[in-house]
């Protein structure tokens, strides 16, 4: 059953993924990455991870790509046109693409130990308790020191915004 | 039984009971508004109207189905799929009521309790905002248009102040699992009060309770935060180009969404089933007094009609309502339906105040509308978990 699920899912995440790229339309792009999202918290949730499927929904697939969305209705923007493709891209795009993901996945597969396979309903600490008390114990640093990152850019992105610098 | 039997049941009376709901839900509301502005609402089909749900069904059902040109044609009948999935798919975790035994199974009146049941819920209620949206964005409307946008706005503005409403409910319940924070409000202070987390100790919730009704408001689009649909400028809104059964499926996930919240403000203020005072003081007797009392009224204006076929349909009323009283008087019956009494006259008390407010208020300016929520809404709701938290630190024992 986790397998049939895990084979669905990530279909629908690889295939969305795909999509995203392909779509010429922002929108669809836009919502090719919220089935991305989506899937992908499902996986988490077969993997154990409860609490970070319900956050990976409420803010990637809800708050993150609405604003995305709702950017694209407000600028209005319509489909885009190919541009004519250069001498590089058109020739050495896809073989040069084959040879990265190739040396990707030979370096992940040497380093990574074989043995240690991950399996379905092998972790338990996925409950919102155990995530909460690790993220204010264990990790409480880079826990903070992430939420200041966030302020620093959002303090950023007023300042750019403003009118006069 | 089985696990998915089991499940397969239990999600078809939950589908069942809640499509009779909306439908007359709809009925309800237009009944009290009309009576509000002193008119008669649906009178012609069937007694009182009762049959207005089922003739407005064909009508829409029978209806000719429309599609824009130029209509991104696939978003276009997306988003209707997406408001009624996500709005039914609410009620997956919602607790109606405790465990009960029926023929022989003991099960919880709730389809699945989720330990995550809260957070789920809010994935919902933050993924239906592209329904709105993308209905506004595909129907190649000006209209739509914007109403897409300022729903999808209003929407993400919302969700704001209401997640920390939550938050500081939950310092008081400590789990995330609905059943739990109903079970969490069991008992009385001083053998009156209800531990209700609007009464609950080290920090009565009654601020957030206020501020989650609030935003329930605004995310279900309705008066007085209407403005995605608002008529006199909009036309309808982000639904203008929808018709036939596209229309009914908004229209559908409007109402679901409104019992959603009021469920959820049961839960998580009102102590769920709970009854609202000890059976020490007559609280078992209640379920059967308010029905035995409705069909006492009931007859009454059946023999004092104020229309003629008044003195046929109220008496037949009046008797439903006496056999509704009686089957709370059996004990065995009464153990399994009194917590769903409850639970479904705090709900309805909600539901009614929504129709309400939506018969006495006027609508938002869009600048008040926003302002009112990043301004007052989000800092009162902010200080209000601060007091909620220091107060839980200082006091544990209390909580």
């Amino acid at each position: 059953m986790d397998a049939v699920l895990f084979l669905v899912f990530a279909l629908i995440a690889v295939t969305c993924a795909a999509n995203l790229v392909v779509q010429t339309h922002p929108i669809t792009s836009a919502l090719s990455l919220i089935g991305v999202m989506g899937s992908l918290a499902v996986l988490y949730l077969l993997l154990g991870g409860e609490f970070i499927a319900a956050v990976q929904v409420i803010v990637y697939a809800g708050a993150i790509m609405v604003l995305f969305v709702f950017v694209i209705m407000l600028l209005n923007a319509g489909a885009e046109r190919p541009a004519g493709r250069s001498f590089v891209a058109r020739y050495l795009g896809v073989p040069v693409l084959v040879i990265f993901l190739g040396l990707l996945s030979y370096v992940i597969q040497s380093r990574l130990p074989a043995s240690e396979a991950v399996r379905f309903g092998e972790f338990q600490g996925g409950a919102p308790a155990e995530v909460g008390r690790l993220l204010f114990t264990r990790y409480v640093l880079p826990f903070e020191v992430t939420s200041v990152l966030i302020l620093v850019a959002i303090l950023g992105a007023i300042v750019l915004g403003r009118k006069e610098l | 039984m089985d696990f998915i039997t089991l499940s397969v049941i239990k999600a078809l009376v939950i589908a069942a009971v809640l499509m009779t709901t909306l439908a007359y839900l709809q009925w309800v509301e237009r009944k009290v508004i009309a009576h509000i502005q002193l008119r008669m609402g649906p009178s012609r089909v069937g007694p009182h109207g009762l049959l207005q749900p089922l003739a407005d069904v064909i009508k829409l059902l029978t209806k000719e189905d429309l599609i824009p040109s130029h209509a991104s044609k696939f978003l276009y009948i997306l988003a209707p799929f997406l408001a009624v999935t996500l709005a039914l798919l609410s009620f997956a975790v919602v607790p109606f009521g405790p465990e009960v035994e029926v023929f022989g199974v003991r099960t919880p009146v709730q389809l699945t309790d989720l330990n995550i049941g809260l957070l789920f819920l809010l994935a919902i209620s933050s993924v239906s905002v592209y329904a709105v949206a993308l209905a506004g964005w595909s129907s190649n409307n000006k209209y739509a248009l914007l109403g897409g946008l300022r729903s999808s706005a209003q929407m993400i503005s919302y969700e704001l102040p209401m997640a920390v409403a939550l938050a500081s409910v939950l310092l008081l319940a400590n789990t995330l699992s609905l059943r739990e924070i109903v079970d969490s409000q069991q008992g009385y202070y001083l053998g009156f009060l209800p531990k209700w987390n609007i009464f609950r100790l080290p920090f009565p919730q009654i601020l957030s309770f206020a501020i989650f009704l609030i935003c329930a408001f605004a995310e279900t689009n309705r008066v007085p935060f209407d403005l995605p649909e608002a008529e006199n400028e909009l036309v309808a809104g982000f639904h203008t180009e929808y018709s036939s059964m596209k229309f009914a499926a908004f229209f559908m996930a409007e109402y679901a969404n409104m019992i959603t919240g009021c469920a959820l403000a049961t839960i998580l203020f009102l102590g769920g089933w709970h009854p609202a005072w000890p059976a020490e003081f007559g609280s078992h007797l209640a379920p059967a007094g308010v029905f035995f009392l409705a069909g006492g009224i009931a007859l009454y204006h059946g023999t004092h009609p104020a229309r003629p076929r008044d003195r046929r349909t109220l008496p037949i009323i009046a008797v439903v309502f006496w056999i509704l009283a009686a089957s709370f008087v059996i004990p065995g019956a009464r153990a399994a339906l009194a917590p769903l009494f409850w639970f479904a006259a705090k709900t309805g008390i909600l539901l009614f105040s929504f129709i309400w407010v939506r018969g006495t208020l006027p609508r938002f300016r869009y600048d008040q509308l926003m302002r009112f929520t990043w301004k007052f809404l989000f800092p009162l709701a902010m200080a209000n978990l601060m007091a909620t938290g220091l107060l839980v630190a200082l006091f544990p024992e209390l909580s």
